[in-house]
């Protein structure tokens, strides 16, 4: 059926390019789309190292689940409590759920802290716990403070419908990308410059691109500053259960328990399960807050993306399985330093640098600032094709972070098995071996092929403003 | 320990602290009564009857026995996708199979008469979402949704509150038995004008919640040329689709398209859920169906918040391409439904009460306005507490539904077993019996 093309009226919102998906970034997925690896159909294929998932532990869970056909309302065994579990609407989320991510968060965390399942309320992931909190905490033209680099996601997740804004708090190299009090304080005068209210400030803690955690120092001057200025903190943690070497993950609810002066109130933590526990389809996020009046107004915003009722039972039956959850943290644990371990050594062995500090995540963050012709994100974007297009590899540019120091990747290596892992170093082995043959050291393997992209206006994004946001494109069907 | 400080303590957002949420009406304080005393057949005979919740629950033995007859097709591995493959999928486009699934589904409802192409099916976590995302995407802060009275009065948070948009009411009345007329749809447009309000688009359910009625053809078309002549959208909210008595009493705008060749239908856009005719409201699954390429890309794309779960895709992309299944299922519920209706109309009758005659959905529109002490929202609330605290039976008072005439309520049927109906309708009895007596 094909239907004339009105000029109809939709709203601002609509018709904004807010949803991020207008960018050049978007020519990676494209390119992985139109030509993905696979060992045996396509080993000359793109691999996807754009899409941070975690795939390692599935096994686990796959013995779990054939042992407990309870935890399936489908199954012979669990289906008596289909109909229950099918009219369970309420906003509040099954007591078992909540009580089940409760204490999973706490294992998480060493058992250091204590959550209230009380204050647990649901989202369709994080992607909509974090519009939701961005919804109860500001208003239009209201703004977040955020680190830099920043999941590319948030600029539409906490801007787009809500007319929020985010102002970058500026992160150097020099001192591994640590946040400081310094640029802290610098983004908040700006902003009042600017004539903008700020009304938190929003920190990833394991970060995403840089797989680093937050020591307790920064933790507690983050506290500190954010009572000073009376704004909201929001910590998301997603990758909590990723840090898999020490030192030991230090959450913002075990800097809460210190002695410390803060005003609870301001303090909230958005998580998931799409990274800890590898479940981005099952669309599980949550909001945990301090703030009696945010936990009642996100419940009732969470009518607007609870997390199906199936799917609560699930994890309320996965994770009050103590001896499982043990094991599954620990194991995915060891097998994410050990692929982080074989990847930096891979890469070092052709002298890419990565930032050496990160021991979280599932991900590294890649030095090839020494490739580029010239420190410029131009030149970033530049090399980033050649990495798309000729070494094969969807990898992700620092740009699309706002980092604002060009040359920096990020590269994903938990969301495929080993074979193709040892493709991907080798693959990177040879481009770097080749580009130091030429004895060109300055010279950068210019994409000759043609731009299937707006290139004039890629350009403009870089000369006008280095802090241009390029948001992440939409996730794509993920294949291993 | 942390140490608390007393502080002025920093605001939340305006969407925070105002009231658009809805619940202090009526319609949402029954609940709590109801929660309070709920009713039990054995440990509490006299506690609250739930008759406010507007759910399904007559045909859950139908989904038992599929699901015992086909746990491999919804359980993972032996060929079917592994669990792996689809705790990972989060594409927002959904599971092709599971679109399929629905845009069948939608077909088989509507006899098929109207075809879907499950390229248009965007998913959304529940018809809550799709109706707040539509209006995100069709109405900018401050712009309004006309919609006819009485209406779902969940609209008023799911349409208002975090988009800023308004509700301009299209008034209805006893007098042609609360049907949309043209002069309602431009008196309605012509006061938010005078207003300064800019009207967006009309926004109808059919069949309709709370009266339990189908739009007639006649009134659909009148709807949509209104619509053409304003150059506005349309959305029709087909949530009870599969809850109509007798199939071919049921007409969706989908099928007036279809007859006009699809000419002007950019402004058409269909909401739908499984949690009425399916009755699996716990599972979050709605869908936006949208004849508009730019509506169907946007709305996509802002399902990233409200996405439905990969698990529930998959189970239901399988229970519901089994043909026979679906065939065998909508018949046997309309039937049902029908069952259910004749029986709680026949005992109202009896106790004295009319109700407007019904042809759909999980509830009827009931009558009460001779028993009003004032014909007046207050004579109608008090009414409506006595028979809480009284007869205990949370029923909706018509205002809460925005009726623009006092002393009609919503009193659904559907969500409890034919036993707990039959008390229900003996309590009415001797209410009736008594407001009698008392007045003799």
């Amino acid at each position: 059926m094909v239907f004339k093309l009105n000029n109809h009226l939709l709203s601002s919102i609509a018709s904004s390019n807010g949803h991020g998906e207008d960018s050049p970034y978007f020519e990676g997925w494209k390119a992985y789309d139109s030509n993905p690896h696979h060992p045996t159909e396509n080993p000359n294929g793109v691999i996807q190292m754009g899409l941070a998932e975690n795939q390692l532990c599935f096994d686990l869970i796959q013995d779990w689940l054939k042992n407990n056909p309870k935890a399936s309302i489908c199954t012979p065994e669990g289906v008596n409590e289909f109909r229950e579990v099918a009219i369970f609407q309420d906003y509040h989320g099954l007591p078992e759920f909540r009580n089940a991510v409760a204490k999973f968060m706490e294992k998480v965390r060493g058992n250091k802290v204590t959550f209230d399942p009380d204050r647990i309320v649901m989202n369709g992931g994080a992607t909509g716990a974090h519009e939701t909190i961005a919804f109860c905490l500001a208003d239009p033209g209201e703004a977040f403070l955020v680190p830099t680099p920043y999941y590319p996601g948030f600029d539409r997740d906490l801007r787009w419908r809500t007319g929020v804004k985010l102002i970058p708090v500026d992160s150097e190299s020099s001192n591994n990308f640590k946040v400081t009090r310094e640029a802290l304080e610098n983004a908040y005068e700006m902003a009042k410059l600017g004539n903008i209210k700020v009304k938190g400030l929003l920190i990833t803690n394991p970060s995403n691109p840089l797989g680093t955690m937050l020591d307790r120092e920064t933790l507690r001057s983050i506290v500190s500053f954010i009572n000073e200025k009376n704004i909201h903190l929001v910590c998301d943690e997603i990758y909590a259960a990723t840090v898999f070497s020490q030192p030991d993950f230090i959450s913002i609810a075990e800097i809460l328990q210190e002695d410390i002066e803060c005003n609870l109130d301001l303090v909230h933590i958005v998580y998931s399960l799409s990274k800890d526990m590898g479940f981005p389809g099952l669309r599980v996020g949550i909001i945990y807050s301090y703030n009696d009046a945010v936990v009642s107004c996100a419940r009732k915003m969470s009518s607007f993306g609870l997390v199906s009722s199936q799917t609560q039972h699930m994890i309320a039956s996965m994770l009050s399985d103590d001896e499982f959850v043990g094991k599954f943290i620990r194991k995915s644990k060891r097998r994410l330093a050990a692929r982080h371990r074989i990847f930096t050594y891979g890469l070092a062995q052709v002298s890419i640098k990565c930032l050496t500090t990160s021991n979280a995540g599932l991900f590294l963050w890649m030095d090839l600032s020494g490739l580029l012709e010239e420190k410029t994100f131009e030149a970033e974007m530049a090399l980033w094709r050649v990495i798309i297009h000729e070494v094969k590899l969807n990898v992700s540019p620092g740009c699309s972070f706002h980092c604002t120091e060009p040359g920096w990747f990020r590269v994903c290596f938990a969301n495929m098995d080993d074979q193709t892992m040892q493709v991907a170093l080798s693959r990177i082995r040879t481009f770097v071996n080749k580009d130091v043959d030429t004895k060109k050291p300055k010279k950068t393997l210019r994409w000759q092929g043609s731009l299937k992209l707006n290139s004039p206006r890629i350009y403009d994004d870089f000369i006008n403003s280095p802090h241009s946001p390029i948001p992440q494109s939409p996730l794509v069907r993920a294949r291993t | 320990m942390a140490i608390e400080i007393e502080q002025p303590s920093v605001g939340l957002s305006k969407v925070a602290v105002s009231e658009t949420h809805g619940e202090d009406s009526p319609y949402f304080a029954g609940w709590k009564a109801y929660n309070e005393d709920p009713y039990d057949e054995s440990s509490n005979p006299s506690g609250v009857i739930q008759m406010g919740l507007a759910e399904n629950q007559v045909s859950f033995d139908l989904l038992e026995e599929y699901l015992e007859q086909h746990s491999e097709a919804s359980s993972w591995g032996k060929g079917s996708p592994g669990f792996r493959e689809n705790a990972l999928f989060q594409d927002y486009h959904g599971l092709e199979s599971f679109r399929q699934a629905m845009a069948g589904f939608m077909e088989q409802i509507r006899g098929g008469r109207a075809k879907f192409d499950p390229d248009r099916v965007v998913l959304t976590a529940g018809a809550t979402a799709a109706n707040e995302l539509l209006t995100f995407i069709l109405a900018n802060p401050g712009d309004a949704l006309l919609v006819p009275t009485p209406y779902y009065p969940g609209f008023d948070r799911d349409l208002r509150w975090r988009t800023g948009a308004k509700i301009v009411p299209i008034h209805c009345d006893i007098s042609n038995n609360f049907q949309v007329t043209t002069q309602a749809l431009e008196a309605a447009y012509e006061g938010a004008v005078a207003m300064n309000i800019n009207v967006r688009g009309v926004l109808i359910t059919n069949p309709s919640n709370p009266l339990g009625v189908t739009i007639q053809r006649s009134v659909l078309e009148e709807i949509l040329d209104f619509s053409t002549r304003k150059n506005i959208h349309l959305v029709s909210d087909e949530i009870y689709s599969g809850s109509t008595f007798s199939s071919s009493e049921f007409i969706s705008i989908a099928e007036i398209l279809e007859a006009r060749g699809y000419k002007d239908s950019e402004r058409v856009h269909i909401v739908y859920s499984l949690s009425k005719d399916l009755g699996l409201p716990g599972f979050r699954v709605g869908t936006i169906y949208s004849y508009n390429d730019k509506v169907v890309t946007t709305a996509r794309r802002m399902s990233s918040f409200t996405l439905i779960s990969s698990q529930t895709q998959h189970l239901l992309a399988s229970m519901l391409s089994n043909k026979k299944f679906t065939e065998n299922y909508i018949k046997e519920n309309r039937e049902r439904l029908r069952k259910r209706y004749e029986m709680i109309i026949q005992g109202l009758r009896s106790a004295g009460i009319e109700c407007l005659k019904g042809n759909a959905g999980l509830f009827c529109w009931m009558n009460l306005s001779p028993l009003l002490e004032t014909p007046t929202r207050e004579g109608e609330v008090a009414l409506w507490k006595s028979i809480l605290h009284e007869v205990k039976l949370n029923i909706s008072p018509g205002s809460s539904c925005h009726c623009s005439e006092p002393g009609w309520f919503r009193v659904c049927f559907a969500n409890m077993s034919e036993e707990t109906l039959e008390v229900a309708l003996k309590r009415i009895h001797n209410f009736m019996e008594q407001r009698k007596t008392a007045s003799s």
